[in-house]
């Protein structure tokens, strides 16, 4: 029984948790996917109410990065699922629903996931902002592009060029961070891991699977964002 | 917002503190000593040795600190040997499991670091201790070691700011610091944002604190990057 069979895990054999893993591999890249990108819209604004804002937008915006980044992200994921709950219980309640409302665990997750990110996304568009030469800019402008064709052409382009490194730092973490919203009862890599420990009373064998599951992953989105990094920057010298 | 209510959840969320201080010493401190043998390791020169070190840098970096706590935690009691042997009453503790598993987290991140930290000492420094005729153990401790720790510094904060966060996924294997106790005060009274605000806030004061410790330290640690104290100019209206 207690024997260690890693095959059991992944195996499609009628008996094997095969499938459930790969379902449970999809809903990890689809809610790390989504978080991500939410984030990435949320740190787009952030960047720009940083460099250029009111005093109170920029304040308002380095408040944002500093508490995010120095909170548990698990406390925020509570927020989302529980907080969510508190606000939309009695919403139901008086359309005549019964008992306990929360967002679906899939939508917390995402969204607490593109809270948190936001925060690091803001961080890494500033910088790489701040590196586009300024004269390209200027030069933008002179050759009479409105400020709104400036920033699709020239702006947007060359700071996501400087922002890829940063963009694939944030991506391995909120893939990582997406194990916690386990906690919600979503079933991702984690949770089924959970399950399968659970009733197979092999938990060594399911969470080694999972932590596999996410090595495979990472390294593959590593060696995907590198080829990225290259294609992105293949015109820039380097010095 | 009711403020009776935040007061009441910092009373009961305070005596959390405490435990999420200890998880994130201890496992800081021995993570601290497994990074900086995994960093000599690295930078040995034995390939063997280095590449058993980039293994081990790989894995705990690519897999989440969550899965790494379970298989410790959950995972361990499936080996029939391991559960007869002395260590069982350690590694069925779930206090020394997220201990265990923070520090080997925590010194794979950190390797790097000091590495970065070693490599950083400019090749002359060495020349120059190894021409006084220290020997390379001297070297290593007298020259070597300071100057990685200092250039180390800056990036080290940040990663104990990181163990400070990451403290709290110990709550999943119920130990009750500052998010344990929060997740159990939000499900007997349902009031997140209020128990988010003040749990929150008691990890934000804990990392500024850590911050200004961390930049103390770094003031004493590069005199010679600070600038001259301004002479002391005696005006003729003082001088009674």
């Amino acid at each position: 029984m207690n024997d260690f069979r890693l095959t059991t895990v992944f195996s499609f054999a009628p008996d094997g948790w095969g499938p459930a893993m790969s379902a449970a591999t999809a809903m990890t890249i689809a809610v790390a996917v989504t978080g991500f990108i939410a984030g990435a819209i949320i740190g787009a604004f952030g960047a720009w109410a940083k460099i250029s804002g009111s005093t109170v937008v920029r304040a308002l915006a380095d408040g944002y990065t500093t508490v995010l980044r120095g909170i548990p992200d698990l406390l925020v994921i509570y927020l989302f699922y529980f907080g969510s709950s508190a606000i939309l219980t009695p919403i139901g309640r008086l359309f005549g629903a019964q008992g306990f409302l929360s967002l679906p665990a899939f939508f917390a997750g995402a969204m607490a996931i593109a809270i948190v990110s936001g925060a690091y996304h803001t961080e890494v568009f500033r910088g790489a902002y701040q590196v586009v030469a300024r004269g390209e800019i200027e030069a933008a402008y002179a050759t009479g592009m409105s400020p709104a064709l400036a920033f699709r052409r020239i702006i947007a382009p060359l700071t996501l060029r400087f922002a890829v490194p940063g963009l694939a730092n944030i991506w391995q973490l909120v893939l990582k961070e997406s194990s916690l919203i386990s906690v919600t009862g979503l079933v991702e890599i984690l949770r089924q891991a959970q399950i399968g420990a659970g009733s197979t009373k092999q938990p060594f064998s399911f969470f080694l699977a999972a932590a596999i599951l996410y090595l495979l992953i990472s390294s593959a989105s590593g060696w995907a964002l590198q080829y990225a990094e290259r294609h992105f920057t293949r015109g820039l010298r380097r010095g | 917002m009711d403020f009776s209510f935040l007061l009441v959840a910092s009373q009961r969320l305070l005596p959390g503190v405490p435990l999420t201080l200890q998880l994130m010493s201890i496992s800081v401190a021995l993570g601290m000593v497994l990074a900086l043998i995994l960093a000599l390791l690295r930078l040995s020169g034995i390939r063997p040795l280095e590449w058993a070190a980039r293994a081990y840098i790989f894995v705990f970096r690519s897999t989440p600190l969550l899965v790494q706590i379970f298989l410790i935690y959950y995972g361990l009691s499936q080996c029939p040997t391991l559960r007869y042997s002395m260590l069982w009453p350690i590694l069925r503790q779930p206090y020394w499991c997220a201990i265990i598993a923070l520090a080997l987290n925590t010194a794979a991140y950190g390797s790097e670091i000091i590495r970065g930290g070693l490599q950083s000492v400019p090749e002359g420094q060495i020349e120059a201790a190894r021409a006084c005729g220290m020997s390379r153990f001297t070297v290593f401790r007298r020259i070597v070691l300071p100057l990685a720790i200092r250039q180390a510094l800056p990036a080290y904060g940040n990663e104990i700011i990181l163990m400070v966060k990451a403290t709290a996924l110990a709550s999943v294997i119920t130990m009750m610091e500052i998010t344990g106790l929060a997740a159990k005060l939000i499900s007997e009274t349902y009031r997140a944002v209020e128990v988010f605000v003040v749990a929150g806030s008691i990890y934000l004061i804990i990392n500024y604190v850590i911050t200004r410790v961390i930049h103390f330290l770094e003031h004493r640690l590069t005199p010679h990057l600070r600038s001259a104290p301004r002479p002391i100019v005696i005006e003729r209206e003082d001088a009674v």
